[in-house]
């Protein structure tokens, strides 16, 4: 049943990407976002598909969970795609009645639904190759600079975390709960929407209950254990630049700057 | 009239980096009348197996049957099948929420589609078996009672289904002594007035051998020991250490007393027991 939610998208492995630094995989997905929307010409996209595909090679990734990642937005693909197709203007290369696919309306659109497919691949490829806890860990040191500023960034991720930690927990509660209803004889499917609403009450009211109390509990743990906000704590597993996250900040520089030149030289600004 | 368990297996999470296989071909049948211990170790698949008796939980491979009617299939006759098996959680308490006790504990017996007088009195019987007073008890909330209470409130809700094989999951987990006391006492008296095949899963030696007669050990998913308790903590001494299950106490004070040269007639078992063979082997009663 429920407890065969996956939590997140985590696809645990040690390979090359897994053991990058999480500020630096952010950064990084950060710049390669940026190349996307630089990138203009069959080229540049030619060199960011070549990019993410050794990504996925080195995180070794199923290609086809990466892929599969698309799904959600397919249908938001699909219309961009349309909508390019339908409106471009230019050399007709096919019509039928009032429908007409120009050759740059054409070229438009698989840009334009290759930069969405690019950018869910990238983002996915950072949130299956880092766990949520080390996440927000990155999050919140990449935020830090912008405390001066009143960003709560402690904060932010301590919340972030105790999220991210609860959902499973709360998960498997519902299960728990949804179970022993059962055995119960309780049943939650058929009948009308108020029926069903109401047979939703005893798994509902237990589970706030159970939220609250576990609410209740970890305040008192963490004032129990001193804690007292984000002020000169320290970490556990303080985050270290290693020689590898040096490589790939390289290797997204080299890529920035390939996508860069791919735009500037040639003189043809689409954008 | 038992629980057959065939040959079954059970995965979490399949096809999954985190699959886990957590039954691996369980045979086991369960008769009307065993009060049954299920004992083992965190993880060995325990609780599993106890889902998996009242159709929670589906076997991936294997059957189970309740009374001769297999419980993966669908209709009157397998609803009716899984009724007949009443699964007590472990902290039952955190599954209250109805406005009153009453309202709590008719739940089940509502569900299964008894009349409204039928339900009055099923409630009342099954407080009764707990020990709550329905007149001073069963307008309250179940939210204003101590913990204790809250969990034999629990446990009335299932009881009042009138359940043939009666499944408890650690109902002493959490308790103080007494009320612990109090809910094996009312679980004795529920199995022998009812004539009902009773489930206990612990991982408490103490309980198993001190209620049980029958034992089945679980390790790693599969049964290691299944016995009569006696002759379990007789003859497979060195499987249940094997396995990381503990002897009774009274066990280990038998084997003491005899290395010291004081023979007991048998086997103390039970607490009671221990203290009556001494008495008897000192010539004291």
């Amino acid at each position: 049943m429920l407890a065969d939610i996956t939590l997140g998208q985590y696809y645990p492995g040690t390979s090359f990407v897994h053991k990058l630094d999480p500020r630096t995989k952010i950064l990084a997905t950060m710049s390669f976002i940026i190349a996307v929307f630089l990138a203009v010409s069959a080229t540049s996209y030619a060199v960011l598909v070549a990019f993410v595909l050794s990504v996925i090679f080195l995180a070794r990734l199923p290609v086809l969970l990466v892929v599969k990642s698309i799904k959600p937005l397919w249908i938001i693909i699909v219309l961009t795609m349309g909508i390019h197709l339908l409106t471009g203007q230019g050399e007709v290369i096919w019509s039928w009645k009032f429908i007409s696919v120009t050759k740059e309306g054409l070229s438009m659109g698989v840009m334009m639904s290759l930069r969405l497919v690019l950018l869910l691949m990238i983002s996915s490829i950072l949130t299956f190759t880092t766990s949520p806890i080390v996440l927000t860990d990155g999050i919140e040191y990449l935020l830090k600079p912008f405390k001066r500023v009143g960003v709560p960034a402690h904060e932010l991720a301590m919340m972030m975390t105790i999220a991210l930690r609860f959902i499973p927990t709360l998960l498997e509660e519902t299960d728990r709960i949804m179970k022993a209803q059962m055995a119960r004889g309780a049943e939650f499917k058929g009948g009308n929407i108020i029926a069903r609403a109401k047979g939703m009450l005893p798994i509902l009211i237990p589970l706030f209950i159970s939220a609250f109390r576990r609410a209740d509990e970890l305040a008192v743990a963490m004032e129990s254990r001193c804690y007292h906000g984000g002020e000169g704590r320290t970490s556990m597993h303080e985050l270290v630049y290693r020689h590898r996250d040096l490589l790939a900040a390289l290797a997204m520089v080299v890529l920035i700057v390939i996508i860069g030149v791919l735009k500037w030289s040639n003189g043809l600004c689409v954008i | 009239m038992s629980i057959e368990v065939k040959d079954i297996s059970y995965t979490y999470m399949t096809k999954t980096p985190f699959e886990r296989q957590a039954l691996r071909n369980v045979t086991v049948t369960i008769e009307k009348g065993e009060f049954v211990a299920i004992i083992g170790h965190t993880g060995s698949g325990k609780s599993t197996l106890a889902e998996h008796l009242n159709g929670l939980l589906t076997p991936s491979t294997g059957t189970v049957c309740v009374d001769g009617v297999n419980l993966n299939g669908k209709g009157d006759k397998v609803r009716s099948a899984k009724h007949k098996v009443g699964i007590v959680f472990q902290y039952p308490e955190h599954q209250l929420f109805a406005e009153t006790i009453y309202e709590d504990i008719a739940f089940g017996p509502r569900n299964s589609g008894k009349s409204e007088e039928e339900v009055e009195k099923q409630v009342r019987k099954a407080m009764g078996f707990v020990g709550l007073d329905y007149d001073a008890f069963s307008t309250r909330s179940p939210f204003q009672l101590s913990g204790g209470q809250m969990r034999r409130v629990a446990i009335a809700g299932v009881i009042a289904m009138d359940p043939e094989y009666l499944i408890m999951d650690e109902p002493s987990a959490g308790l103080d002594p007494i009320s612990r006391d109090a809910i094996f006492a009312q679980l004795s008296t529920v199995f022998k007035e009812r004539d009902i095949a009773v489930i206990l899963i612990t991982h408490s030696m103490e309980e198993a051998a001190q209620y049980a007669s029958r034992l089945l050990v679980m390790a790693k998913g599969q049964i290691a020991i299944d016995g009569k308790t006696e002759l379990v903590f007789k003859e497979q001494r060195e499987r249940l250490q094997e396995v990381g299950v503990d002897i009774p106490e009274s066990i280990k004070i038998t084997d003491l007393l005899c290395e010291k040269g004081l023979k007991l007639e048998k086997q103390a078992i039970t607490k009671e027991q221990l203290v009556q063979y001494i008495k008897k082997a000192k010539g004291w009663s």
